[in-house]
């Protein structure tokens, strides 16, 4: 595959694998599972042509991928790896272990829905099932954003206030296997921009040997968890220092939420990833007829910053959240956080939830429009959810 | 023991940056019968040192051999694998004729 | 150079080698001697250890937190990926190495994952294969106590028939685990171009020469450490030597190596010993003996160790100098 320049027609796969090309990690180890493959597969001929100098192991399962980016990143090496789904899921274990061992690591994740029963296509229950492991949570909306997170990400990570894997979600097949415009930075404004890869406590560094992984008993696991709460508080100062630098090499702004047409917004809709592209397509359908629509797209979803929500949100119409996944036998994730961030605000918005999209169901601009007539009409019950595009 | 620190003044990641800070561990305590040494019966040929399975068995280099000095009781656990692989120790010999005799720890305490 | 107890004994006599005291494993364990003997095996050579560890008795007994009795690099991930962690070490010394970023690139670094048979037999089995056929350059160290002994003595693939655990014990109907145990040695041998042996902390020099094998061999190495559970095998606390004398003497724990194909028995026994005499000397077994049909069941195992003894000498005989690759 020939080093892609600036502006390209490429997958989102080819995006990210050229983001990690010009990352050049030291370790890369992963198992292919769709639709993460191609990105896996772009970055192996980049090591096989010697295109990166990077180390990459070929593991046999994804709970080993996981296993070795913590054993690398443990090391003192710059490791990332990639995954999907079900390899998210077996990984779960070894998630949790990444965050509380405060490593590094990046993990580009192509969301696909979970079995069973087992579906290859898009949806969100992958990384909602991630969402309490530690894990810093980036969402792109596009191969565009998708690759510059990658890069974001890597800086976020690595900062010594943060100290904590970051996973950038991009929607399976939609954004993974979909051809788009990209504008990439040069290999020499990448490099400068993530710079060395900042190190601590290296199990390399034999003069200084440390113990990774102890048993805490009753204890200390507490203080444990409270010191990685306290890095999450740390994401939102450090994020924003980053996404200024990277302002000023791309020329992109990526805030924590996305705002699309919101100053005026009577109405909201709040979505995660690709899905936010045809909201902002239908939103500007609807402001043609008159309506005052807006779209509010997390960039950041973990750590939840309940603060600039609430600022937003307040005093408007009507919050429409949509969630590409569902908690059974409770209210869908992005719906429960923001309907809890929205409990103290002055001026309370109507609030309804919507599930679309599960096991790659297409969501239509119709089926967005409905939900947008729902809140026009006042028609919004906070303790119905409803579905978009299911068969009823 | 120390106090227990609070999460600001622990080192971050559950790591432990320091190497060997189980040696502050007294495993002592948990004896019941302890080894006593008889220097004048013992050949340093080193089998206790090996196997102990605490390095309870202080040894020192003495014009470039290894010499036997004694048993460290803050950490020996009175386990008995000494006495077996003493190759100078058994139950035919008379105690005095031996290089290592258990003794119960009550004997030793205060 | 073949490493003697004198030489250790110097070189160690005012430093740890790697594990220290203070560590709260059971009196008599022989797990932390499997620990010490091939750390300081892999010291006196000049290599400087880093050491993963599955979750188990070793593990947890050395590292309550603030308390680690580790005094080399030390890394312990979750219960079964041992094997692919130290994978990502190895791999993460070659990429540093490479970009001239290690912080002493002249050291020589000798990466061991240990792990109980727990996580080695079964849990770890996937993880372990996968590093092996990976072909990373790293020593794969069983201490084997042929049951989940941390967790109180439940039944593993290694654990023996007859033996008595608590998720299958020997029963008023039923005879406890009736299935041999997993033969891991020729599992791991099985993956072609590896060095796998047996080793015993009885045969202390037999065991140096191993990991000194081990550390030289250009390719990933697995070694079977036999390691008796003093509390669970129901036997006095300074007994793991003898019982492990015994198990070599009986044929129930063989010591041989088998380096890409080659088999090499490295402790000859003459004639050997009835493997009840084995099986008596453990209170393991003491329900096993109760039952009627004892005889019978030991009697299979008593067949298997021999036929199993008789393989071994005709593999010796017949892969002798005839490396597969």
């Amino acid at each position: 595959m020939p080093e892609v320049k600036n502006r390209q027609a490429v997958t989102g796969a080819q995006a990210i694998a050229n983001a990690m090309r010009q990352i050049n990690p030291d370790v890369v180890a992963a198992y292919p599972i769709t639709p993460q493959t191609p990105v896996v597969e772009y970055f192996a001929q980049y090591v096989a042509d010697g295109v990166v100098d990077t180390e990459m192991i070929p593991v046999e399962s994804e709970h080993s991928a996981m296993s070795a980016v913590v054993g690398a990143a443990a090391a003192g090496a710059r490791a990332m790896t990639a995954t999907a789904a079900n390899g998210l899921a077996l990984m779960h274990e070894i998630v949790y272990i990444a965050a509380s061992s405060r490593l590094p690591i990046v993990m580009p994740v192509a969301n696909r829905a979970l079995s069973g029963p087992i579906n290859i296509h898009c949806d969100h229950s992958d990384a909602m099932a991630e969402r309490d492991s530690g894990w810093i949570q980036l969402w792109a909306e596009n191969a565009q954003e998708a690759y510059d997170l990658t890069l974001i990400a890597l800086r976020l990570g690595e900062h010594e206030d943060v100290r904590l894997p970051v996973m950038i979600n991009f929607d399976g097949f939609i954004i993974s296997h979909g051809v788009e415009v990209v504008d990439f930075l040069d290999d020499e404004v990448v490099k400068k921009f993530i710079g060395e890869p900042k190190v601590k406590y290296p199990l390399l560094d034999v003069d200084n040997p440390v113990t990774y992984g102890p048993l805490d008993l009753y204890d200390y696991y507490f203080e444990h968890k409270r010191q990685q709460i306290e890095a999450m508080k740390h994401v939102e100062r450090v994020y924003k220092e980053i996404v200024d630098e990277f302002e000023k090499i791309s020329g992109r702004r990526y805030n924590i939420f996305d705002k699309y047409m919101v100053d005026d917004a009577e109405y909201i809709m709040i979505a995660l990833g690709s899905t936010a592209g045809t909201i902002k397509y239908t939103v500007d359908l609807l402001r043609e007829q008159g309506h005052k629509v807006g779209l509010v797209k997390p960039w950041v979803f973990r750590p939840f910053l309940k603060k600039e929500l609430q600022e937003v949100l307040n005093g408007r119409k009507a919050v429409v959240v949509l969630d590409r996944s569902a908690s059974f036998g409770a209210e869908a994730p992005l719906y429960e956080a923001v309907k809890s961030a929205l409990f103290n605000v002055e001026n309370k918005p109507l609030i309804g939830s919507y599930v679309y999209g599960l096991g790659g169901r297409d969501i239509k601009v119709e089926y967005i429009k409905q939900a947008f007539e729902d809140a026009f009409a006042g028609n919004l019950n906070p303790d119905e959810e409803r579905y978009l595009g299911l068969r009823e | 023991m120390a106090e227990l620190k609070n999460w600001r003044e622990l080192p971050i990641g559950g790591v432990i940056d320091k190497p060997a800070t189980a040696k502050e561990y007294q495993t002592g305590t948990w004896r019941v019968i302890r080894p006593i040494y008889q220097a004048e019966n013992c050949i340093n040929c080193m089998f206790c040192w090996l196997y102990c399975p605490d390095q309870a068995v202080e040894i020192e280099v003495v014009d470039g051999k290894p010499k036997m000095k004694g048993f460290n009781y803050y950490y020996c656990k009175g386990c008995g694998l000494c006495v077996n692989v003493c190759p100078k120790t058994n139950d035919k010999l008379p105690e005095e004729k031996r290089a290592i005799v258990m003794k119960p720890e009550t004997e030793f305490q205060e | 150079m073949a490493l003697n107890i004198m030489q250790l004994a110097t070189k160690f006599a005012d430093k740890n080698p790697g594990i220290t005291p203070g560590h709260r494993l059971c009196p008599g364990c022989a797990a932390p001697n499997v620990a010490k003997f091939a750390l300081m095996t892999a010291q006196s050579l000049g290599y400087t250890p880093i050491v993963g560890l599955a979750t188990g008795c070793l593990e947890v007994s050395t590292t309550i937190f603030p308390f680690t009795a580790w005094n080399v690099p030390y890394i312990h991930n979750a219960f079964e990926n041992v094997a692919a962690t130290v994978s990502g070490v190895e791999t993460a010394y070659r990429a540093l190495a490479k970009k001239g970023r290690l912080v002493d690139p002249e050291k020589k670094y000798a990466f061991f994952a240990f792990g109980g048979d727990g996580g080695t037999y079964d849990i770890g089995l996937q993880s372990l294969s996968g590093a092996v056929e990976r072909g990373h350059k790293f020593i794969y160290i069983v201490y084997d106590n042929e049951g989940y002994m941390n967790t109180g003595n439940q039944r593993s693939g290694a654990t023996p028939p007859g033996s008595q655990t608590t998720t299958q014990p020997v029963g008023k109907k039923l005879p406890g685990k009736v299935q041999l145990k997993k033969n891991i040695v020729e599992i791991m041998a099985g993956h072609e171009n590896v060095y796998v042996a047996t080793v015993s902390t009885s045969e202390p020099m037999d065991f140096f020469k191993k990991i000194e094998k081990a550390l030289q061999f250009d390719g990933p190495s697995f070694i079977a450490a036999f390691s008796p559970c003093v509390r669970f095998w129901r036997i006095s606390e300074d007994k793991a030597v003898d019982i492990s004398k015994l198990a070599i003497e009986t044929g129930y724990w063989p010591l041989y190596e088998v380096e890409r194909g080659v088999y090499r028995i490295t402790k000859k026994v003459k004639e050997l010993k009835p493997v009840k005499e084995f099986i008596k000397a453990q209170g393991r077994f003491r329900n096993l003996l109760k039952r009627p049909d004892a005889e019978e069941i030991i009697n299979e195992v008593q067949e298997y160790i021999t036929r199993r003894w008789e393989r071994l000498q005709i593999l010796e005989e017949a892969t002798k100098d005839k490396p597969i690759r």
